[in-house]
């Protein structure tokens, strides 16, 4: 059964019990008195008990937020829209104080920073062990065993030793390492990784990740996955959702999103990127910078930069369409509506 | 541990020899001879003679500072020139009273400090925030003394509320908790308090919204702590620094303060200073100065030693 799931097929209960993660139609809005930006955008998505879902896309699209809002983690300018469902519990009407339960041990998060993300002044064993008894309200010591065992499985060399370790003793890939333990040390049912290796070294960076895949497999959790790394996503994912200015623009199991892009910026997008299987390619930059957030107009946010752009792309935001069986893209080229071949290009229409 | 301490003990000795000597001078700096101080002034130069060769003061000037010094370090500074009476037991008590006073600034100082500066820093950019800078700037900026006279004509002389100057029952060895006590400590300890209080706020808020910052917060957030235990980590963060800021401000108040003290007429170092000054007493001077400055010496090296517990990061070999 778990297998089926991994595989997104959509036949046996996997299909009929409700999804672990619903969000529907989320938005996020910043609203000060010097700013009022809308990041994200109607973004609905859902996950199923051990599916890993990639969030794609360049810097600034929205994946963090997105995934900050699954734990309402965002400062108080941020207004959210819509709804977020994590094993039944309404995650965006819930109380505050309800919310600190839930946090890191339903939901947990693994931040792109090891550096920084970790307290300097209190050791490992320190951070993992408040963190365990905040929510299991153990003993001391039952916490300390929990704490030197997660370091033992996420293969730290040393454990006990390292438990009284602080993070400025530790390698780049250790500190990493600590950072998914304590991620994990309440058991979360989904598990939230913004970049979990961006910031390490090449060779560190592997060793992780396949860490994570591992440990993503054997414990089951639920995980969305954000990366920029395409051949990250190849190893990780069961479906890749590649985001543009705050909008989902293209969904689908990883391999065909990946092997078959529709969106013509998902396709600039892989032509931009090194990835497996493209030796020889030549790397051709998307033209253009993203849209700023603050001034988007009515149509496609990716008209301006899209070499396919005709006319009616810039009078509506197309919809989220079925590009291919299983594959959405949200271009007017899938639509049923025929605007898009009746219209001319744009030199033809002047 | 014990190894950065003693280490860091041994480094406050050439720090301590340099005070020494800085005291030392003093007397041999200071405008006037020492010993036209003592002798009329038509002395025969017999008799000059004499007093110097009494006082040691016809050696050369490195056996006298080695004469002086071990006579310090067996605790003899020397004879007050208008009590006649010996420099540590007229500075011994005033080192107390200063203590008392400088106790109960540092409290309110510090408390007020403290509290005005993590509310400020948790709430930076608001009204409460601005309302705090401001107490702090006008706080750091008045001078003290006028503060000081200014809350005797209110509470004293207008509401007749407190006693303007004195000790009360605290000058005869009383602990301070008696309602007379701490009626005559009130003022020039709140009139003490208010610089630290001021520069501590302002620290604090810098440090607590700096650190607030960091994205180590979001992470104790996202593990689920609540606002309650974040603060904590807030707090550990930002203590080194702001430890060592109020380290300086306790040395301060130590120190004593020249100008509080004589407002308030309170007998402790900064009153025996004053007096000093004004009658020439150059023993009594050196054996404050040089009392205080170990004081000075004792709370830095207090203050790393704490900022080393607190802060892994600072190197401990
Ligand atoms: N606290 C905030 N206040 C205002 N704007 C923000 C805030 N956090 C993020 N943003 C904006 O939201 C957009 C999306 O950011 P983010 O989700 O971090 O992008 P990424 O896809 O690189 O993770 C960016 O334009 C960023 O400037
Ligand atoms: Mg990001």
């Amino acid at each position: 059964m778990t297998n089926d799931q991994l595989h997104g097929a959509s036949s046996g209960d996997a299909a009929t019990s409700a999804p672990l993660v619903d969000v529907r139609d989320l938005s996020v809005r910043f609203v000060s008195r010097d700013m009022d930006v809308s990041v994200v955008n109607g973004v609905s998505f859902e996950l199923r008990e051990g599916e890993v879902l990639c969030l794609l896309g360049e810097s600034g699209s929205g994946k963090s937020v997105t995934m900050r809002s699954l734990m309402r983690l965002l400062p108080h300018t941020a207004q959210l829209g819509g709804s977020v469902s994590i094993g039944g519990l309404d995650i965006l009407g819930m109380p505050a104080r309800q919310l600190s339960t839930i946090r890191g041990s339903l939901v947990s998060m693994i931040f792109q920073e090891p550096m920084t993300a970790l307290d300097p002044v209190f050791t490992i064993g320190q951070q993992i062990v408040e963190t365990v008894r905040c929510h299991e309200g153990c003993s001391r010591s039952d916490a300390r065993r929990r704490a030197l065992e997660l370091l033992e499985l996420v293969q730290i060399p040393s454990a006990a030793r390292r438990l009284d370790a602080y993070p400025h003793e530790l390698s780049g890939g250790l500190r990493q390492r600590a950072m998914i333990a304590l991620a994990l040390s309440c058991r979360p049912r989904v598990l939230l990784a913004d970049e979990p290796t961006t910031a390490l070294d090449a060779t560190v960076q592997i060793q992780v990740l396949l860490l994570l895949r591992e440990l993503q497999r054997e414990l089951g959790m639920a995980t969305i996955f954000v990366t920029h790394d395409l051949g990250v996503a190849c190893e990780v994912a069961d479906h890749v959702a590649v985001m543009y200015a705050g909008r989902f623009i293209e969904t689908g199991a990883v391999g065909d999103v990946l092997n078959r892009p529709h969106h013509p910026y998902t396709v600039g997008l892989m032509r931009s990127t090194v990835h497996g299987g493209q030796r020889g390619t030549t790397l051709e930059p998307i033209p253009g910078a993203p849209p700023d957030l603050r001034s988007l107009s009515t149509g496609c946010a990716f008209a301006p930069r899209c070499g396919e752009a005709r006319p009616p792309c810039l009078t509506a935001m197309p919809e989220l369409v079925e590009a291919a069986p299983g594959q959405t893209a949200r271009c007017i080229k899938y639509g049923a509506a025929t605007t898009y071949a009746a219209a001319g290009t744009f030199q033809a229409a002047v | 541990m014990l190894f950065y301490i003693l280490r860091r003990f041994l480094y406050t000795l050439p720090i301590a020899i340099g005070v020494s000597l800085v005291c030392f001078a003093l007397v041999h700096l200071a405008p006037g001879d020492p010993i036209s101080a003592i002798l009329p002034e038509n002395a025969s130069p017999q008799l000059i003679e004499e007093v110097k060769t009494a006082y040691g003061f016809d050696k050369p000037l490195p056996i006298q500072y080695l004469y002086w010094l071990g006579n310090v370090v067996s605790g003899d500074l020397g004879t007050s020139i208008m009590t006649r009476r010996a420099v540590l037991s007229e500075v011994i008590p005033a080192v107390g009273n200063t203590l008392i006073l400088a106790a109960c600034a540092v409290l309110i100082g510090f408390v007020v400090g403290i509290g005005l500066g993590t509310i400020a820093g948790y709430n930076s950019g608001s009204i409460l925030d601005k309302a705090v800078t401001a107490f702090a700037i006008t706080g750091v900026s008045v001078p003290h003394y006028w503060l000081g006279m200014v809350l005797i004509v209110l509470f004293s002389v207008n509401l007749g509320w407190l006693p303007a100057t004195g000790m009360g029952s605290l000058g005869s060895g009383e602990l301070p908790f008696t309602l007379d006590g701490l009626k005559h400590i009130i003022l020039p300890a709140m009139t003490l308090a208010v610089i630290p209080a001021g520069i501590i706020a302002r620290s604090v808020r810098a440090t607590v919204s700096e650190v607030r910052k960091q994205d180590f917060v979001q992470t104790l957030y996202a593990k689920g702590l609540t606002s309650r235990y974040v603060f904590v980590h807030v707090a550990k963060n930002a203590a080194p620094t702001v430890l060592a800021i109020m380290g300086l401000q306790l040395a301060q108040l130590l120190g004593g303060s020249i100008l509080v003290e004589t407002v308030f007429a309170w007998p402790g170092t900064g009153f025996l200073l004053n007096a000093a000054i004004f009658t020439r007493d150059l023993p009594i001077l050196q054996g404050t100065i040089l009392v205080l400055s170990i004081f000075f010496v004792v709370t830095n090296l207090a203050v790393d030693v704490l900022q080393m517990m607190l802060d892994p990061r600072v190197k401990r070999v």
